[in-house]
């Protein structure tokens, strides 16, 4: 090859690199590992993490049965060796999956149009705030207290540097977004975000919220860490949310420790032209038949560069493609049995923890995930760690100074928590 | 050993001549597709494709508003596990991957995606692990990122590294966030931002992002970036340049010391896009060439699976006196324990947080499983291999077509369609045409610089075998459009669609699944 080259040796292919700015010693990194050092090595590092039990630990990443099915067809090496479909004829496999999964997206939210994911819950609602403020030319955007922290503090950092205003309104006793302060702080705003469930678990006041949103011309945006909600809950398009964004990472995707996963971002159609990311759109091909293109890239940092809607390009693709996958095994029955059977078991969570005196933190209706009273949360969750446990997440983390959520442990429950795990599970928090 | 397909490599001096549904240069045929609806064209048919406990009735939610629930969601698909399984792998079947073959997207670095990075990232210690678990039951998770920090802190040649960033793009928007947190911190935030035109598009939408004014620089005639260039542009408004090394025309800045000399002079700093990190690999480092920050995008340079687009993982490697202002969180290790840093009031000076929990762990697994495969030589030889299989390329294929740029390549050589102007063929037909022969396009007018680009990277994955035959292809294609242009600029014919009409798309778009949807 050298040869062919006209080159003596491989380091002459490097002359335009001037000597002294070269690397004149080994990279300081461990010696290499045959493939089965490296297992030998990885096992070791994974069994010093503790996963025996399924965490009771939601708050934003949610323990779900993957069935081993959609693994399986992750690793087919046509989806998961490809590359962003650039090149629509050969990869009518990516881009249908793309299609189908915007399709669960709007099915799911009940809004028009979703793009083809998100790099997660946290910077959709970002990116979410940032389309409010150029659809409504408003600086300001209002979020409830009880949106997930993680992705206001997201938000926090992505407004930073827009110099754009997060107005933070609290929550009430019943865990709800403090509807008399929304109205207060509305006026003005971009967008009005709330959680559907909210980060407490509770299953919050969207439809009064996006009503005062409308009024004072903001927009609602609607966001959701626990997509599983979507089977027991009303969709946020029908409750007046004008986006939902959030992640899809209960579908077909494992914790992984915290990602990656799938974040989706559905609107209204009239936004679409400030939609951020890359969206799949049907065509014709030069014979007539059906097939699926990357479509209104105009709006996108390749074409637009600094003028774009997003600095987005790699998103979430495979990990929305696992989602969809798990949604299409599902169906609309699994779909509706799945989060029956979820609500059904924080029923006996809360049922259990009753028994044991333990008492929810607030008064707000849940769906699979709840914040109990048990006093010094901190404590709980290190004596159910000694037991391999992961118990729960302390509210005091968040909201040290909030009277309700001090002394509280947001725990969750699915499909995964039996009967018999929730029970000894109880007796752990409460011996 | 019988050849059970019956074909062999003379097919490949043939495929021109064999006419279009030839076995290409590449040995790609037809063989049985499958025409497949969507998911939910399937019809209701009252199945389900999950085995789930028992569920309870509707009357489990009667502690619910009934105004805020839902029934069943029409429009949901309705099959067995075997329909769906079939449904997905029918699709696999229309798309084309490394694993399919040779895939030399320019920029991407479409390097073999190992699968023992597959089974590791799959152990339930890392792929079960809750991120708010304790830290007492994440010791390995925690311990893994903190090695992986150090070790690109190292290959970078800088000091501190955070890993949180979920793709490259994000990479750009926080290093950028910390570039413009320490000028704030030494008084002026600063306005502007020199960024290259041969730069990729996320630059310039990252720096707008950020709130910064791009100002694009002309690069030379040999490729380059100039002095001179970056001397005028630069005042003390300007935060940083953000430079791709080597750049997108696959050319080292080899002008870069003094270019970050200049930069550093009037107190702007240096940002290095690290998608081009494969040809640097273990050669030269960018700490060293005077960038003060770069990111690297795992999936790229330390072969996550692109995943059909994503998901990527974009860490970012600064120098100390920037390390107070990189992202939350931050993996301490306190003895021969491992704590993350989440709360600002560790880290007063942070730029705060960029995705929710701490980033894409499970493609620091599958990236942390790659260097420790590859060690210091093998990390070295990929960035050799890389440069060697480049250079090869443009060996065999100059001459062919039209090299706009004479320079030294590194990892990736740009061509474009000038010596096929008169055949009326364009870098889009060649591309179309690449396809029936059973590669992967290159990418694809892209750099802007270049009028019908085509941008190659071979990768250090592809053996010479592999390389020869998409030479011949790439000669085939090239003879073909003197010979035959209308037969190049009618392919591909092989896939199981045609070109597909992208106007269209555009003008009347249909995003969605609707019960009856028309495409017209």
């Amino acid at each position: 090859m050298l040869d062919a080259i006209g080159a003596k040796s491989v380091p002459e292919l490097f002359r335009s690199i001037p000597e002294p700015l070269r690397l004149a010693r080994p990279l300081d990194v461990p010696p290499a590992l045959d493939e089965i050092a490296l297992f030998a090595e990885m096992q070791r590092l994974a069994s010093r993490n503790q996963v025996a039990h399924p965490p009771f630990v939601g708050a934003g990443c949610y323990p779900h049965h993957v069935p081993p099915v959609v693994d399986q067809l992750l690793l087919r090496g046509e989806f998961f060796t490809a590359y962003t479909p650039y090149q629509p004829e050969i990869s009518q496999g990516t881009l249908t999956a793309l299609f189908e999964w915007q399709t669960f997206v709007c099915l799911l939210t009940g809004l028009d149009v979703s793009n083809a994911s998100m790099y997660d819950g946290a910077t959709a609602t970002a990116e979410a705030a940032l389309m409010a403020t150029r659809v409504t030319g408003r600086r300001k955007v209002v979020v409830s207290a009880a949106v997930h922290p993680e992705y206001r503090k997201v938000l926090d950092t992505y407004l930073r540097s827009t110099h754009d205003e997060v107005v933070t309104v609290p929550f009430g006793a019943d865990g709800r977004t403090d509807l008399a302060a929304l109205a207060g702080a509305v006026e003005g705003a971009a967008a009005v975000i709330i959680g559907w469930p909210n980060f407490l678990g509770v299953v919050d006041a969207l439809p009064e919220a996006s009503a005062l949103a409308r009024k004072a011309g903001a927009l609602t945006i609607a966001v959701t860490a626990e997509a599983v909600a979507f089977g027991l809950l009303e969709a946020p398009g029908a409750l007046g949310a004008d986006v939902a964004v959030g992640t899809m990472q209960s579908f077909g995707n494992p914790p992984s420790f915290g990602g990656p996963a799938p974040g989706f971002f559905a609107i209204r159609e009239p936004y679409l032209r400030q939609l951020p990311g890359r969206v799949c759109g049907a065509t014709l091909d030069k014979h007539g038949r059906r097939g699926f293109v990357l479509t209104l890239s105009t709006r996108e940092q390749h074409i637009r560069r600094e003028k774009a809607t997003s600095n987005i390009c790699t998103n979430a693709g495979l990990c929305a493609l696992a989602a969809t996958m798990h949604l299409a095994f599902l169906g609309k029955q699994g779909l509706s049995d799945l989060a029956r059977l979820n609500h059904g078991r924080l029923r006996l969570l809360r049922d259990a923890l009753a028994a044991r005196g333990v008492k929810p933190a607030f008064s707000g209706p849940v769906f699979n995930e709840q914040a109990f009273e048990v006093g010094d949360a901190e404590a709980v969750v290190s004596r159910l760690a000694k037991k391999g446990i992961a118990a729960g997440a302390p509210l005091a983390r968040w909201y040290p100074d909030h009277p309700k959520a001090r002394g509280a442990l947001l725990c969750v429950a699915t499909e995964l928590h039996s009967p018999e795990l929730i029970d000894l599970f109880a007796k752990a928090v409460q011996p | 050993m019988s050849n059970p397909t019956g074909w062999k490599p003379s097919m490949e001096q043939g495929a021109a001549a064999a006419g279009p549904m030839g076995p290409g240069a590449g040995g790609a045929v037809q063989g049985i597709a499958y025409e497949e609806p969507l998911v939910f064209e399937h019809g209701s048919r009252g199945r389900c494709g999950v085995s789930l406990p028992a569920a309870p009735g509707p009357e489990v939610a009667s502690d619910l508003p009934p105004a805020l629930l839902r029934g069943g969601i029409e429009g949901l698909p309705e099959l067995s596990e075997l329909e769906t399984v079939r449904h997905f792998t029918r699709l696999s079947a229309w798309n084309y991957g490394i694993d399919t073959g040779f895939y030399p997207l320019g920029s991407c670095t479409m390097k073999y995606n190992p699968r023992s990075s597959e089974a590791l990232a799959r152990l339930p210690g890392f792929a079960w692990l809750h991120p708010l678990a304790p830290a007492e039951l994440a010791q390995g998770a925690l311990e893994l990122m903190w090695q992986l920090e150090r070790a690109l802190s190292e290959i970078a040649g800088l000091d501190a590294t955070t890993l949180t960033p979920a793709a490259g793009a994000q990479g750009e928007l926080c290093g950028l966030m910390v570039i413009r947190a320490w000028h704030q911190a030494h008084g002026n935030p600063r306005k502007k931002v020199l960024i290259p035109d041969t730069a990729h598009g996320t630059n310039p939408a990252s720096a707008a992002l950020n709130g910064y004014t791009c100002v694009e620089l002309p690069s030379g005639p040999d490729g380059r970036l100039h002095p001179e260039t970056v001397q005028q542009a630069m005042d003390e408004d300007v935060a940083a340049i953000m430079l791709t090394n080597p750049n997108t025309l696959g050319i080292f800045e080899t002008h870069i010391a003094e270019i970050a000399a200049i930069v550093h002079a009037k107190g702007g700093l240096v940002y290095g896009d690290g998608a081009n990190m494969n040809a640097l690999l273990g050669v030269a480092r960018p700490g060293d060439l005077g960038f003060d920050v770069i990111q690297y995008n795992l999936h790229k340079t330390f072969a996550t699976p692109h995943g059909g687009g994503g998901p990527g993982s974009g860490p970012v490697a600064v120098r100390a006196a920037l390390a107070p202002f990189l992202p939350l969180p931050v993996v301490v290790k306190e003895g021969e324990t491992y704590r993350l840093v989440t709360d600002v009031k560790e880290r007063p000076s942070t730029v705060g947080k960029l995705r929710e929990f701490w980033g894409n762990f499970g493609m620091f697994v599958r990236a942390w499983a790659f260097i420790r495969e590859c060690g210091p030589e093998g990390l070295k030889a990929t960035a050799e291999l890389a440069v060697l299989n480049a250079n090869y390329v443009r060996a065999q294929l100059k001459g062919t077509y039209n090299l706009p740029y004479e320079t030294d390549s590194l990892h990736e050589v740009v061509f474009d369609d000038k010596a096929q102007k008169a055949t009326g063929v364009t870098t889009m037909d060649v591309a179309k045409r690449l396809i029936d022969h059973g590669f992967h396009p290159p990418t694809i007018y892209f750099p802007l610089v270049v009028h019908g680009a085509l941008m190659i990277e071979p990768t250090e994955s592809e053996s010479r075998e592999t390389i020869d035959a998409f030479v011949t292809a790439m000669r085939a294609i090239a003879a073909e459009a003197v010979a035959a242009p209308e037969a190049v600029k009618a392919a591909p014919l092989k896939p199981v669609r045609a070109r597909l009409d992208e106007t269209r798309a555009a003008r009347k778009p249909v995003l969605r699944w609707t019960p009856g949807m028309k495409v017209e």
